[in-house]
This record gives structure tokens, sequence and C-alpha cells, in this order.
């Protein structure tokens, strides 16, 4: 699994990093960073859909 | 600029500030869902409210046929508009694209998560002053003794302005965001104060630029090579005190009476502090305290209904946040909700930038009070008091607790 950010679509409510705070933090305006590289480690992958499923603006891009 | 008949029929005239509605708005929310899900009322001025989640969020993204011209959810009369300080908006919550863009993103640094953490000490000290003061006695008003005194000290640190003067804020803010809604002359009177404080303030910084000092830095902002005007540091001023102090507030009184309701929620708290962040979320969701409009831009047929240049839209963020197609069982408060895209703080390019710093102080006000009175109840459920309209949140709201 892969994760991104759509940055046309977020708009910094940063609830990706309050549910997955290892994977998603945020750049000086606010708007979402990926702290990984790479793929999500297996035990972090309900995680990163957690965040997902938490932006309200569906800017957390998952890719299987 | 009154109106007090009942209302009859909520789909063709609701009325927000109907006292059970203001105690209560959410089942005529479920019920306009079902049957009309985008009500009109001719009151307060005339406005269109949605009450989907959808709805709220396609409102909020079309900011071309949905502006912010206007975001107060009743009008001032038209003789009112201009007074002496008209020309002063409060950017950027005021403005469209394409100015909207540089006023945020001016300030978005300042609302970071990492530049707000600084005032993490500040706030737990503060709550610690609040609860010492009337832990001793076994009860205390959960929404003015402490609630209402944290955000205004916190944002009054944050402008540099004195402390002393937090109980006037306080009494500005609510005659522009309650009172001042089915009051014109109090929302003006409150406005012109705000505005005057901040003229003087701002006066003072160009006499006697300050080190480390917000409007000091702001005065000194470019865009496009060009020193920002003075009235957007004014504008930016009076935005930072009307937003961050009623809405903040609001969301941890609502909070504390929810938990003073619910012993299952606070043991679970408790027991594992794990749960803070998402039961954080969660409590804003349940208990959304801001309400936005908008102004039509041009004639548009939205969802059915016929809207026409000038008409107001109700965004009210905490009907969104209880619609049953997006959030399973909507009115229980479920502390480790697993996707919770609620909408508390707006959605699309005017997101609230302060919502970092409210995160923040939500959670010390919160795990503090939890920490130092882990056991509280009402004192008399209907004594409960609510303010409701633009900003819903708890306004009397006397808890007891054994004596600290
Ligand atoms: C729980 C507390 C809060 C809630 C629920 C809340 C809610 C909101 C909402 C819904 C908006 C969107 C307005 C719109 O779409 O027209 C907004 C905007 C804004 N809020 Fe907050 N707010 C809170 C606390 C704060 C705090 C502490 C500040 C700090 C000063 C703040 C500053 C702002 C600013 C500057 C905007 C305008 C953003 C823009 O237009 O680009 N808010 N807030
Ligand atoms: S929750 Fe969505 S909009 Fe918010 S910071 Fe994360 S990705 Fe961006």
């Amino acid at each position: 699994m892969r994760i991104r950010i759509d940055a046309d679509r977020c708009q910094g409510h940063q609830m990706c990093a309050v549910v997955a705070p290892e994977l998603f933090g945020s750049d000086d305006f606010g708007n979402a960073t990926i702290l990984i590289e790479g793929a999500v480690p297996p035990e972090l992958e309900a995680k990163a859909r957690r965040g997902a499923g938490t932006c309200p603006e569906q800017a957390v891009i998952i890719e299987d | 600029m009154t109106t007090t008949e009942p209302v009859q029929d909520w789909a063709t005239d609701y009325d927000i500030f109907d006292p059970g509605y203001v105690r209560n708005p959410y089942p005529v929310a479920e019920q306009l869902r079902g049957t009309c899900p985008i009500a009109h009322t001719e009151r307060w001025g005339g406005s269109w409210m949605p009450t989907r989640y959808d709805d709220v969020v396609a409102i909020a993204h079309e900011y071309e046929t949905f502006t912010s011209q206007q975001i107060l959810v009743t009008p001032l009369p038209p003789q009112m508009q201009e007074g002496a300080y008209g020309g002063v908006a409060a950017p950027p919550i005021t403005s469209d694209p394409p100015d909207h863009h540089w006023q945020r993103r001016l300030i978005l640094p300042t609302f970071s998560p990492q530049s707000v953490a600084k005032y993490e000490p500040g706030t737990r000290e503060l709550c610690h002053r609040l609860i010492d003061g009337f832990i001793a006695t076994g009860r205390a008003d959960a929404a003015t003794d402490y609630a209402q005194q944290i955000p205004v000290r916190v944002i009054a640190a944050m402008l540099g302005v004195p402390l002393e003067m937090s109980d006037e804020f306080t009494s500005w803010v609510r005659g522009v965001l309650e009172v001042g809604l089915t009051d014109p002359v109090v929302r003006m009177e409150s406005r012109n104060k705000i505005i005057g404080f901040f003229a003087s303030e701002i006066a003072d910084r160009q006499a006697h630029p300050r080190e480390n000092d917000l409007i000091t830095e702001l005065l000194g902002a470019q865009f496009e090579g060009q020193p920002v005007p003075v009235t957007y540091v004014m504008g930016v001023c009076n935005l930072m005190l009307v937003a961050g102090i009623d809405t903040t507030w609001s969301s941890i009184g609502s909070a504390l009476w929810h938990l003073a309701q619910h012993p299952d929620h606070r043991a679970q708290l408790s027991a594992n502090t794990d749960l803070w962040p998402t039961a954080i979320e969660e409590l804003l969701r349940a208990y959304s305290p801001v309400t936005m409009a908008r102004i039509v831009a041009h004639d548009t047929e939205f969802q059915g209904c016929p809207m026409h240049t000038g008409d107001r839209v109700l965004m009210s963020f905490p009907l969104a946040n209880r619609d049953p197609s997006v959030f399973e069982n909507p009115d229980e408060v479920i502390l480790d909700r697993e996707h919770n895209r609620h909408v508390a703080f707006g959605a699309g390019i005017h997101r609230c930038a302060g919502s970092n710093l409210a995160r923040l102080e939500l959670r010390i006000a919160l795990r503090t009070w939890m920490e130092r009175i882990p056991e509280f109840e009402l004192e008399e459920p209907s004594s409960v008091t609510w303010a409701g309209g633009q900003v819903r949140g708890p306004r009397v709201c006397t808890v007891r607790f054994p004596k600290g």
C-alpha cells in the first residue's frame, strides 16, 4: 500500500494527522505531508485507511 | 427585528432562534432531511437551510456561486451597513478568491500545529489556575467559570493585548455573535468597540514596534512587494478575536456538559488516555458550535431550489455532522468513531484557520479538568441554558463534584 496527498484537495484540516500521526504531518501552512518513504508498513495500513476515511476533503489517496 | 410567532412548518418557516431549536436542533433537522432537505424561511431577513452533509459541503466548495460577502446568519438593516468602520472587513473569512488566497496564506503559518504548540504550557497553567479557584467549593459553572475564561486569554496572549481586558473582549464578541444577531444596534456598537480598540493597538505598534509581536509582524508583512494595507491588519485582528473566543468556549462547554452526563465516557477516558484525540474530534462532531452563511452570487438552482442573487444560505455544520448517511448512529457519541469526516471547522477554502489552536485548547482544557475533577455531574439539568444561531453552546452549566 502507498499513500499520497492530493494537494489540490487538501485544505489542512489535519484530521489525518490526528488519527495517524505516524503517517501524516504538517507543512508550514498546515497542509498534510507524508512522513514515511515508500510503502506503508503493514502494521500501519489500517491507520492509513482511517486517515483517508477521516479526511473531509477526501484528499488522502490510497494506492493498493 | 424580532419574530416570536411559534413555528408551524419548519420546512417553509424555520426559526433558528426558536428557544426549543436552540436547545436541541437535531430532531427538526432529522425530520427535514427526510421531507424537505433544504428548508426556507422569511424570518430574520430570509434564508435557505440545507440539512444534509453533502449539500452543506457542496455549498462550501462552490465559492463562486456561494460567496462570503456576508457570513453572519442574519443581515444588518441596509441603513446600518456603513458605520465609522464600514470599510473594515474580517479577512480572510469575509473574502472571496482571488484576494482570499493571499489573505489566508499570510496567517496560516501562525496557526500551524508546530506554531501553536508554544501556547500549550500557558494554557495548561491557566486551566489549573481556574480550577484552583473553585475546586474547594465542590461546584462551578463549567460554562462561565471555566470554558469561557480560556480561549479569550489564549487569543489575547497571541495578539499581545491586555489580558485584564478579557471580560470586555468576551462581551464585545458576544455582542457581535450572540446578542447582535437579533439586535443590530448592539452588533454595530460591539463591532465599533472592537475595531476602535484595534485601531489604537495598531497605532501603538506603528509608533513603538515590538519584538515577537503578531500585530507588529502583520504590519510589516508584504504582498507582491507592497506592505499589506492597515485595514487588512485591523480586519485580521478583528477576526481573530471574534472567531477564536465564542467558538472554542462553546466547544469546551458542550464537551463538559456531555461528560457531566456520561460517567461511562469519563471512565473510558480516564482508563485510556490514548482515546483523547479521537474523542475530541467526536465531541466536535456531535456538538459542532458554528453555523456560517453565504450569499448567492447569481441566480441558480441548487438541488431543485430556485436561489436568487443576494439570497442567504446557511451552512449549518452542526446539522451536517448529524447526517445519518455519513455518520452511523449520528446522535450517539462514539469516542473512537472509526471514520469521522466531520466538518465542525467547515470545508473547502475557508476551513477554520484556527483549528489547530482550537484542538489544542480543547485537549488541554478537557484533560486538565478530567485530571483534577474526574467525577462531576450536572447540578440541575433543567437550569442549563444554551446560545444558538451562529455559535451554539451552553451559557450556564452548573456542575457539582467532590470538594478537592
Ligand atoms: C472549536 C472552535 C472553532 C470552531 C468550531 C471554528 C469553526 C470555524 C468554521 C466553521 C470556519 C469556516 C468559516 C466559513 O466557511 O465561512 C472557521 C473559519 C475561521 N476560523 Fe474558526 N473555529 C474555531 C476556533 C477558531 C480559533 C481558536 C481561531 C483563532 C483565531 C479561529 C480562526 C478562524 C479563522 C481565521 C477563520 C477564517 C478562515 C478563512 O476564511 O480562510 N477559529 N472557523
Ligand atoms: S485531513 Fe485531509 S485536508 Fe486535512 S490535512 Fe489531512 S489530507 Fe489535508
